[in-house]
């Protein structure tokens, strides 16, 4: 592991020298005592940084726009109608795909720790696992909204889902405006991270 | 622990939520060996998912507020270890294996990663009919167990509709302190906001939280 630069939003830099002395130390035993295979864990740091990302859920989104079908399948059973197109991993079990519509705009939240749907969005960005995000999204929603930069009708209802089991969220989001030409791939490029968990929107179709 | 400080739901001074542009997986590479770790290790069968989070409640409020995420990990993993058996507190403070492995059930290889990539099911066989239905109001218990639950506390007491029924799944509160997966019902149960927070609170806000059975009564 290279030594890296003194991060103010992460650790100060002497917990930072004993943190990775510390990892290094953990990584020494398991593979000493044969538990884990250092090899295994390279791949999976790998998978991670290269191949799991927001796009697995942007072709999803991006699908249930143009294909009325899919998107009640969606609906229904995500973790089925996902596992349909094969773009991705295999999906885990228990997915839930939550609809924004003009009436009602979803979030989605994990208050006790940090359970997110990796296999559709990659790990979870650092806010998310955050205490201001933790403790304020089931309180304050529309304040979080504001930290995005994002203010929705004050009629729009608000439906925050906490997520405190195995079930995992994905929000569907809106179709931008004036997209109506856009096949799905261009679509796809639209869809944001932050859009399928509720704390942005899509890019507009000229931003493309 | 259950009324720890994990269970941030509602808590008021942590101040603004600040997204990262461009942010990437790991801010460091160890975070990176951290979570292969975290992951081998429950392929392996040393510790469930449910001991993992666990682990980290069990770390003094201090402690949880002031080291980064993948820190609390590492805690975790270390905490797990000890418990477990799988190493001594001499071995973690040395660095280096003294005494023999406890065997595990598997070891994860670089030709499997892929299909770990895939989370587990945690759908079981029901045990019973379920109790409640989609529209039908419950209470979510007063309860506050010393062991690990995923009820929050912040709908504890409080008012709610069962929206979605997921089936039956693995009851983290028994899985968590090795007494088996002991499959409950789970709910989608939502609560409107002024419920929660108040006359005052936004009344255009709900919040809903995934609750087993046993969380909930009949108000």
């Amino acid at each position: 592991m290279a030594d890296h630069d003194h991060d103010p939003h992460h650790e100060h830099g002497s917990e930072l020298s004993e943190t990775q002395l510390r990892v290094r130390a953990l990584e020494t035993i398991l593979t000493e005592k044969g538990y884990v295979d250092p090899a295994a864990l390279d791949a999976i740091v790998e998978t991670y940084e290269t191949k799991v990302g927001p796009r697995n859920g942007a072709v999803v989104v991006a699908r249930a726009w143009t294909d009325p079908a899919f998107k009640q399948a969606l609906l229904k059973d995500a973790t089925a109608a996902v596992a349909t197109l094969g773009h991705a991993n295999p999906v885990g079990d228990h997915l839930v795909a939550v609809e924004n519509t003009p009436q009602r705009h979803n979030m989605i939240v994990c208050t006790l720790c940090s359970c997110y749907p990796w296999e559709m969005l990659g790990l979870p960005p650092v806010w998310y696992k955050s205490a201001p995000y933790r403790s304020r999204a089931v309180k304050d929603p529309r304040g979080v909204l504001r930290d995005f930069g994002i203010s929705l009708p004050q009629t729009t209802e608000i439906r925050v889902w906490d997520s405190t089991a195995e079930t995992r969220y994905l929000v569907l989001p809106m179709r931008p405006s004036g997209t109506a030409g856009l096949s799905a791939d261009e679509l796809a490029a639209l869809v944001t991270r932050d859009s399928m968990i509720g704390t942005g929107f899509p890019k507009p179709a000229e931003r493309a | 622990m259950t009324d720890s400080i994990h269970d941030m739901g509602g808590m008021d001074g942590f101040g603004k939520v600040e997204p990262e542009p461009d942010e990437p997986p790991f801010h460091q590479a160890w975070e990176g060996r951290v979570l292969a770790m975290q992951r081998a290790m429950g392929y392996a069968g040393a510790w469930n998912i449910d001991m993992s989070r666990a682990a980290q409640e069990l770390l003094p409020p201090n402690v949880y507020l002031s080291v980064s995420y993948y820190k609390r990990w590492t805690l975790g993993i270390e905490h797990n270890l000890l418990k477990q058996g799988l190493a001594d507190a001499g071995e973690i403070a040395g660095g280096h294996a003294r005494n023999s492995a406890k065997p595990l059930r598997r070891k994860l290889t670089p030709d499997a990663v892929p299909a770990t990539m895939t989370r587990g099911s945690y759908g079981r066989p029901a045990q019973a009919p379920a109790r409640f239905k989609p529209g039908d109001r419950v209470r979510a218990k007063n309860i506050h167990p010393r062991t690990h639950t995923r009820l929050p506390r912040y709908v504890r007491g409080h008012i709610g509709t069962v929206e979605l029924v997921h089936g039956c799944h693995v009851f983290p509160d028994t899985a968590a302190i090795g007494q088996g997966e002991n499959p409950q019902w789970l709910y989608t149960v939502v609560f409107a906001g002024r419920e929660l927070w108040g006359a005052d609170a936004d009344p255009t806000i709900k919040v809903s939280v995934d609750a087993f059975e046993p969380y909930l009564e009949t108000p």
